[in-house]
């Protein structure tokens, strides 16, 4: 196994090698799982196999009779990404005992939307890490189902509005808090979970990179904004997935056999909290939370603002790092 | 471009649902209404937008030592604007 500063994760080293995941690909302008998607074929380390539920990523990846995938790749229904990957790697193993490959490893990954994971993929994703098979499972997290038409999904978070849960004069957009899926996966005792974010490539590329490394199943959340979805403008999807990080909305952590630990660009929040930014600059570039600035909705800002404060302070607690008292405050 | 009825017959294609031809060839460069023009001398080469492009159409070149636009594939999102520190590159109506 190679050390974390063997690997080549410099910005030169990325641009130079080739893309797995092929340009010419249907995403929409400014499409944040598809940046995503770039950066993690660019950390597999040799022979890989991809799998992939229903979602945005499997539509516009493989419109017949093109494919944007220039490793294999599978795809069957929305709630067998863990399932096939599973299959596959059984089917590896018995290849390799009847010594009919001529790879010593040859990775898995499986990939699927928060629709596919949150909703639909979480039974087959349980039992897949329950029987402890080998594979990385990537979910790439646009917060509702943006394939079918933006409907609300268990990762949609307070206050947005989907077609499912409309903003209007009753109801302020979905009314539920998003699921901790990553702390759900925690819960499997799995060898390897983490959560990442496009605008840190190279922390995304480690965590790939260490999740494949990894002997058993590996579990990771990859937060990937929807311009289309989130009402947002295209150019922003980038600097989004940044203020998630900043606003601790989407702090970046990883999990290592269950013992959490705080990744740098979190922890810089972490031990100088007058950094944090307030989760309302987040909010404010989306046009899903637009009625959250009207006179009505307002005390809904406070209260996402309450619950990330309280999510953080617990995951500071879990990582063991202990939070200075505010300057400011 | 675009796949003709006559490239091939149901007999000739490979069985259900397996595609066969790489997504490079249908170009997707015809959606955009801006195109990123660069600055040469503002650009530091720090190859963020090469990064941060979802459709990889911003390439760098070693033997030149410089980055490439590929018109053909881009969609006039505007990330690699958006992330430029040196904002040396604009988007400009095409």
């Amino acid at each position: 196994m190679q050390t974390e500063t063997e690997w080549k994760f410099t910005a030169k080293d990325i641009a130079e090698k080739p893309d797995l995941f092929l340009s010419g690909h249907r995403a929409c302008a400014g499409c944040g799982p598809a940046t995503v998607l770039r950066l993690i074929m660019k950390a597999v380390r040799g022979p890989t196999i991809v799998t992939n539920a229903t979602g945005c990523m499997e539509v516009v990846s493989s419109i017949y009779p093109y494919t944007s995938w220039a490793v294999p790749w599978l795809h069957t229904a929305f709630e067998n990404a863990a399932a096939n990957a599973s299959g596959i790697d059984a089917a590896l193993k018995i290849l390799k005992k009847k010594r009919r490959i001529k790879h010593e490893h040859v990775d898995i990954i499986a990939l699927a939307g928060d629709g596919g994971t949150y909703d639909i993929g979480i039974q087959a994703l349980s039992g897949a890490v329950e029987r402890g098979h080998d594979f990385l499972y990537v979910l790439y997290d646009n917060e509702a189902y943006m394939n079918t038409g933006i409907q609300r999904s268990g990762g949609t978070p307070l206050g947005a509005s989907t077609t499912t849960s409309p903003a209007g004069t009753v109801i302020p957009g979905k009314l539920e808090h998003k699921k901790p899926i990553a702390d759900i996966m925690v819960a499997h005792d799995m060898p390897y979970v983490a959560t990442a974010s496009p605008y840190y490539w190279r922390d995304l590329l480690v965590k790939v990179r260490k999740g494949l490394e990894v002997n058993g199943p590996a579990f990771l959340h990859v937060f990937a904004p929807c311009p289309r979805g989130w009402r947002s403008d295209p150019a922003k999807s980038i600097e989004l997935s940044r203020l998630a990080v900043e606003t601790c909305i989407f702090p970046l952590w990883e999990a290592v056999n269950g013992d959490y630990q705080l990744s740098t660009p979190s922890k810089v929040f972490a031990l100088a909290p007058q950094k944090k930014k307030p989760v309302k600059e987040y909010l404010q570039v989306q046009g899903r939370f637009r009625h959250l600035f009207t006179p009505k909705f307002e005390k809904l800002t406070e209260e996402i603002q309450r619950v990330t404060d309280e999510r953080w302070k617990r995951l500071l607690k879990k990582c063991g790092v202990e939070q200075r008292a505010k300057t400011t405050a | 471009m675009r796949v003709t009825a006559k490239e091939k017959s149901w007999k000739e294609i490979s069985p259900a649902g397996v595609c066969w031809k790489a997504s490079t060839q249908f170009l997707t460069g015809d959606w955009k209404t801006y195109k990123p023009v660069r600055d040469l001398e503002k650009c530091t080469r720090c190859l963020l937008c090469v990064l941060f492009c979802p459709d990889g159409a911003i390439h760098w070149k070693p033997e030149k030592g410089d980055i490439e636009f590929d018109y053909n594939f881009c969609k006039g999102c505007g990330i690699c604007a958006n992330e430029c520190p040196a904002k040396a590159i604009e988007m400009k109506l095409e």
